[in-house]
């Protein structure tokens, strides 16, 4: 087996007394598509930060690409994508113009970044915009502009961090399918996110985090299927109900019951099963859904709360 | 052959300000003619009608070298200030830059330089349109370029270690106003600091901008004295290298922790 892209012992980041990342250990592999699933706060952007050496680690082990951030910083970033949560793109200037400044970034020679740029800009499919000024472009073409960006050093690893927040679904497609051939054409993957769904799709595996700490870690299917049951039945409650009175009702008809704020999860491997039992017995709720456990569900049964949070 | 990583910034800059030099050709050019035609002829005139000479220099020949390294000055701290915050707050750009090879120090060296550099265009810009109105008498004049430009630096190097720490521009308007002008005025710009109050002359003497004017004006006129030349310029280089200690650990601090 090949050596690891990256490996993490104990790695902790602390400012000041405020400890952001608590001792963490996980190891990515060359060729995978790893994340980190967690809420706003959870410890993955200082993490990522770590990672993509612009932030010393305040302890532990780091290894990337095999070298220590901390003497090896310059080196690794050569070698290294990154897409960060906040576009920071020159918008007053072009497209193309963007490419052409990151590429001497790494000084690489002008005529190579040319010929990259218009691959990469292909590849995002922005070709018709690259004499278009960046500043009035979607939110999913500036998006796809830095993920080129990030890779005109032929990166070994790609650092995505949050990459489809504020994106409308149609844009986030776009994005997972340009993502999804990078992963193939064997760029190592690695991303943060608060999207259960982004992290099933894109994820070979994850590690959940909550609080600066990692709670669970395996492949989206193994997380569900150690963690939650095969299926949910989510009861939303009339509005006049008495909560507490209905969900103590509720408690008999599944495994384990989650109650949030406007509706009562029932954890079953049977969905229609429960549903039906569930309406058999004289309750009357506003709706009753059956569908598949879902990392969020894993997120709420290890921590007692929503991603969303 | 590999670029060091303070050029690849400065190619950036520089990018930037081709792509956008429709904009700045008016600060580059017409200021100074406004400066020259309003101080230098309508101000000078009066001044030559009055007494003759400043230091035995016509008044437009005074001033001229004066203005051209405090246009230098202004430029470089505007530039030190608003940009900078942009930069690491605003829009961001800095924090992608750090993402590569490149780390915070050499940003900011690159930025400094890039700075001084494009003073120095300006400073160019100006002395063409004081040499067409016979305001530089010796052909010294063109030292007077690089003179604005270690003057730039001198600024850009404190201001932008500065203005990488703030959260917001609240400030920046009370360090033109209560730095930038008052410099402006009691530097030896538009009068010898020897018309100063005695009390107040060493601490013109304090003031980068007059060191950045004497060599300047000593430049332009041809008159000079090698110390006072020397002691010029190692006071602004000092100011750089000073301000640079400040500065890079500022960056790292901002973009890198």
């Amino acid at each position: 087996m090949s050596a690891p892209m990256i490996e993490a012992r104990a790695l902790t980041k602390r400012f000041g007394p405020f400890v952001a990342v608590d001792g963490i250990d996980f190891t990515i592999e060359p060729g995978e598509a790893f994340g980190f699933l967690g809420p706003n706060g959870a410890g993955k952007t200082s993490t990522m930060r770590m990672i993509g050496c612009v932030s010393p680690r305040s302890g532990g082990v780091l290894r990337v690409l095999g070298d220590d951030p901390e003497h090896d910083g310059p080196s690794i970033r050569a070698r290294l994508g990154v897409v960060p949560q906040e576009d920071n793109l020159d918008t007053e200037l072009t497209v193309w113009d963007n490419l052409m400044i990151y590429g001497r970034y790494f000084d690489l020679p002008r005529a190579e970044i040319r010929e990259r740029a218009a691959e990469l800009l292909e590849f995002v499919q922005l070709s018709d915009r690259r004499d278009s000024r960046v500043d009035p472009l979607s939110g999913g073409m500036k998006r796809r502009l830095t993920i080129a960006r990030s890779l005109i050093n032929r990166p070994e690893v790609l650092l995505l961090d949050e990459p489809t927040t504020g994106l409308d679904p149609q844009a986030r497609h776009l994005l997972w399918d340009r993502l999804y051939r990078l992963k193939r054409n064997g760029v190592t993957l690695v991303l943060t996110t608060h999207y259960m769904d982004e992290a099933e799709q894109l994820c070979d595996r994850l590690v959940i985090m909550d609080t600066a700490r990692i709670v669970a870690e395996g492949s989206p299917r193994q997380l569900i299927a150690d963690n939650v049951t095969r299926e949910v039945v989510e009861v939303r409650l009339d509005i006049d109900a008495d909560p507490a009175s209905e969900v103590a009702k509720l408690k008999r008809f599944g495994d384990r019951i989650e109650a949030l704020a406007d509706r009562v999860l029932v954890y079953t491997d049977d969905g229609d099963a429960t549903a039906s039992a569930v309406a058999s017995d004289g309750f009357d709720p506003a709706s009753v859904l059956v569908r598949r456990a879902s990392l969020e569900d894993v997120f709420l049964t290890l921590t007692g709360r929503t991603l969303e949070d | 052959m590999s670029t060091p990583p303070l050029i690849r910034v400065v190619e950036r800059e520089a990018l930037v300000y081709v792509r956008l030099w429709r904009g700045l050709a008016f600060t580059t050019f017409v200021q100074p003619a406004l400066y020259l035609a309003a101080m230098g002829i309508g101000l000078g005139g009066l001044v030559s009608a009055h007494s003759g000479s400043v230091g035995g220099l016509a008044y437009l020949d005074f001033i001229a070298p004066g203005l051209l390294v405090a246009s230098a000055m202004q430029l470089a701290a505007g530039e030190s200030m608003w940009p900078v915050l942009g930069g690491a707050k605003w829009m961001r750009q800095f924090h992608g830059v750090v993402a590569t090879p490149i780390g915070p120090g050499e940003l900011y060296g690159g930025f400094v330089l890039w700075t001084a550099l494009r003073s120095m265009l300006g400073a160019a810009a100006f002395l063409l349109v004081a040499a067409l109105l016979g305001a530089v008498p010796s052909a010294w004049g063109v030292l007077a370029i690089p003179a604005a430009g270690l003057c730039a630096a001198a600024f850009c190097a404190p201001i932008t270690a500065f203005s990488i720490t703030q959260d917001s521009d609240l400030s920046f308007p009370m360090i033109m106003r209560l730095g930038v002008l008052p410099l402006f005025l009691f530097s030896g710009t538009f009068f010898p600091i020897n018309q100063l109050p005695g009390g107040l002359r060493p601490f013109a003497a304090l003031s980068p901008l007059w060191h950045g004017v004497e060599l300047g004006r000593a430049a332009t006129t041809g008159r000079f004295d090698a110390v006072a030349i020397v002691t010029h310029i190692a006071v602004l280089v000092g100011c750089v290298v000073v301000s640079a200690l400040f500065g890079v650990r500022a960056f790292a601090k901002r973009l890198s922790s």
